[in-house]
């Protein structure tokens, strides 16, 4: 018996019985679902080359990488990325750009979805309401090049909002190149964007609500705001806050923003529209500084992944739901 | 949403004097509720007017600010030009998104469904690794210049494969289509079993086609998903033949492509009648599709 052998053999007798049936319970969930196993062998293989690489890809932004060269890179570098990003006050432009766009997104999409949420829900005619909803959920399947495309056109200089602007008696405003106007365009043509799709499901909350609750309430002689302040709002509540706590969750992720402000801004707005994935992109893909933009780009991942699981954990809590 | 509707307004209300008040402060909100509807309404699709309201004005008429939403010198001409300028290119860009759409589609819903039915197995031992590690790529990723630094050395630059692979599974449909298969009842799959399929077939001829509803629905989101798709395109395929529209579209809005010469400011109506045809799929299928959207939505949404 070669000494392997009796390794193994000393194993095999150490397991307890509770071990061996385990392993018998595996071997046999094996054989009853080895095609199931070999079904999902191919997206997991699809997971490992497509997502579990580049992240540990993320390596380079401690180590050199060379063009065309190892994806992990040739020699380590420490933190030299990092030294450099922290000082880099472009940096922390984007940084807090980031901040301040989601949060602005945030404070007026939040609350005016709700409400919009509450007003369809009072609509009475059914046709009304199912072309309001339909109308309001159309712009969510718009291409955000299309969206970004219409808004170019619309601000411009010679577009109907300044036109309206001139025939009042205005002065013609390029929007579209003056950096104190950028966060409104994002947060407005957001809002535009998002509106009505956000309120589905504040609008699937809404059906669950025990109709007999609106009937005492009426008994008690609660009016119609009564209502929605007392039943509608605290049976929703639970969406609300899961939505809610997500959102911040996801409030220094700049990956959602990064097409919309790589669309609408230009040198002129970077002031307020650079955001840290268009700040990567340019330091990455358009100067080539592959280990400094992954830097940048790791930092915000390992921050939004702190978050989002706090977020994550804090409404599985809290509302004893979560997204996932 | 329809139960509650229907009970609210026609139970009396207790108190005859607090009826009276409501209803007229009731009648005052639904003129102020229909009101801000009609603004909401007005407000989502004045900018699709405007678009196509532009595409049918002549280019002259667009110098001289035209901007309003009924077409001044109505012309089809843009139309014409932007479809056969430079060898009818905007066809072949437009061709390149339906074979991507199709080709990605099809290849996405084969691929999400083969790992999320296994994953809807809750008692299938792997499960306990296999969500956690599916699941957690959605919190964290290899981001923009890792992925891009994969797909150049995998060989992958200036082909289909560069722009489709990348966003091949999406983890969030996975999930949704994951909640339903779950929801499907097991006896059927028992029953199949009985009559001597494999885990295979039980997959192929019992599972999936009580699925139609998701597989519609996700038809539908990864088909949006991979027509409004311009990103990829820009990063890896640098060859023009193969841009798909919404990558030219981008272009155009620019005002030229990097790689062309002449950098010239393109005019109003000829960007507006591109958007308008790119658009114009979407908006056609998108009253029907939408109930399809909102039941996928609802699926995988916060659930108690």
């Amino acid at each position: 018996m070669s000494k392997k052998e009796q390794v193994q053999q000393q194993t095999t007798e150490e397991w307890s019985p509770k071990q061996i049936a385990l392993r018998k319970r595996m071997s046999k969930d094996f054989k009853i679902n080895w095609q199931l196993y070999v079904m999902v062998l191919i997206p997991v293989i699809y997971y490992i080359i497509f997502r579990y690489i580049p992240m540990f890809g993320n390596i380079i932004a401690f180590r050199k990488y060379k063009a065309g060269g190892n994806i992990f890179g040739e020699t380590w570098t420490g933190f030299r990325y990092f030294e450099q990003f922290v000082v880099d006050r472009t940096f922390w432009r984007a940084f807090f750009n980031t901040l301040i766009l989601n949060g602005l997104y945030l404070l007026f999409r939040f609350p005016l979805t709700l409400i919009f949420a509450l007003l369809i829900n009072e609509i009475r005619n059914l046709h009304w309401k199912k072309f309001v909803q339909t109308v309001s959920y159309l712009p969510h399947f718009i291409s955000i090049v299309i969206v970004c495309g219409m808004l170019k056109e619309l601000l411009s200089t010679h577009g109907p909002i300044n036109a309206l602007i001139e025939s009042l008696g205005g002065e013609a405003i390029s929007f579209i190149s003056l950096a104190e106007w950028f966060r409104t365009i994002f947060v407005a043509s957001g809002v535009w964007q998002s509106l009505g799709w956000g309120t589905i499901l504040y609008l699937a909350a809404m059906t669950d609500i025990n109709p007999s609750l609106y009937e005492a309430a009426k008994v008690d002689g609660a009016s119609h705001l009564q209502q929605v302040l007392h039943v509608t709002i605290p049976c929703i509540l639970p969406t609300i806050a899961t939505l809610l706590i997500l959102d911040i969750g996801g409030l220094v992720g700049s990956g959602g923003a990064f097409e919309k402000v790589y669309l609408l801004y230009n040198p002129m707005t970077y002031q307020t529209a650079d955001i840290v994935s268009t700040y990567v992109y340019r330091m990455g893909i358009g100067s080539g500084n592959y280990s400094y933009a992954t830097a940048v780009g790791l930092f915000e991942g390992l921050i939004n992944l702190v978050l989002l699981t706090a977020a994550n954990l804090v409404s599985k809590k809290f509302a004893r739901t979560s997204l996932w | 949403m329809s139960v509650n509707e229907e009970n609210k307004p026609h139970i009396p209300v207790a108190n005859p004097k607090n009826r009276i008040k409501e209803s007229t402060g009731y009648k005052v909100f639904t003129v102020f509720n229909t009101i801000i509807m009609i603004f909401v309404a007005v407000v989502t699709l004045y900018p699709f007017l405007y678009l196509v309201s532009q595409s049918f004005t002549s280019e002259q008429a667009i110098i001289a600010g035209h901007t309003g939403l009924i077409p001044k010198d109505f012309s089809i001409d843009t139309y014409v030009y932007v479809i056969t300028r430079n060898d009818h290119e905007f066809l072949r860009y437009y061709l390149n998104t339906i074979l991507y759409t199709v080709v990605g589609t099809v290849g996405s819903l084969i691929f999400s469904s083969i790992l999320a039915y296994p994953m809807s197995k809750t008692h299938l031992r792997i499960n306990k690794f296999l969500s956690p590690f599916i699941i957690f790529t959605m919190y964290f990723g290899g981001g923009l210049i890792a992925n891009y630094i994969l797909i150049v050395n995998l060989g992958l630059k200036n082909t289909m494969g560069g722009f489709i692979l990348p966003m091949l599974i999406s983890t969030y449909y996975v999930i949704l289509m994951r909640s339903f298969f779950m929801s499907l009842p097991k006896e059927l799959e028992e029953a199949g079993e009985m009559d001597g399929l494999n885990k295979f077939g039980v997959f192929l001829k019992i599972s999936i086609p009580l699925s139609k509803p998701i597989m519609a629905t996700m038809t539908l989101f990864y088909a949006v998903m991979y027509w409004n798709n311009w990103f990829n395109a820009m990063l890896y395929l640098q060859d023009k033949n193969k841009w798909p529209v919404a990558y030219f579209l981008q272009t155009i809005i620019r005002g030229a492509s990097a790689s062309e010469a002449d950098a010239q400011q393109v005019s109003a109506n000829i960007k507006s009648c591109a958007m308008v045809l790119t658009v114009l799929p979407i908006i056609c299928v998108y009253p029907f599709i939408q109930k399809y959207y909102v039941q996928g939505m609802m699926l995988g949404g916060v659930k108690e």
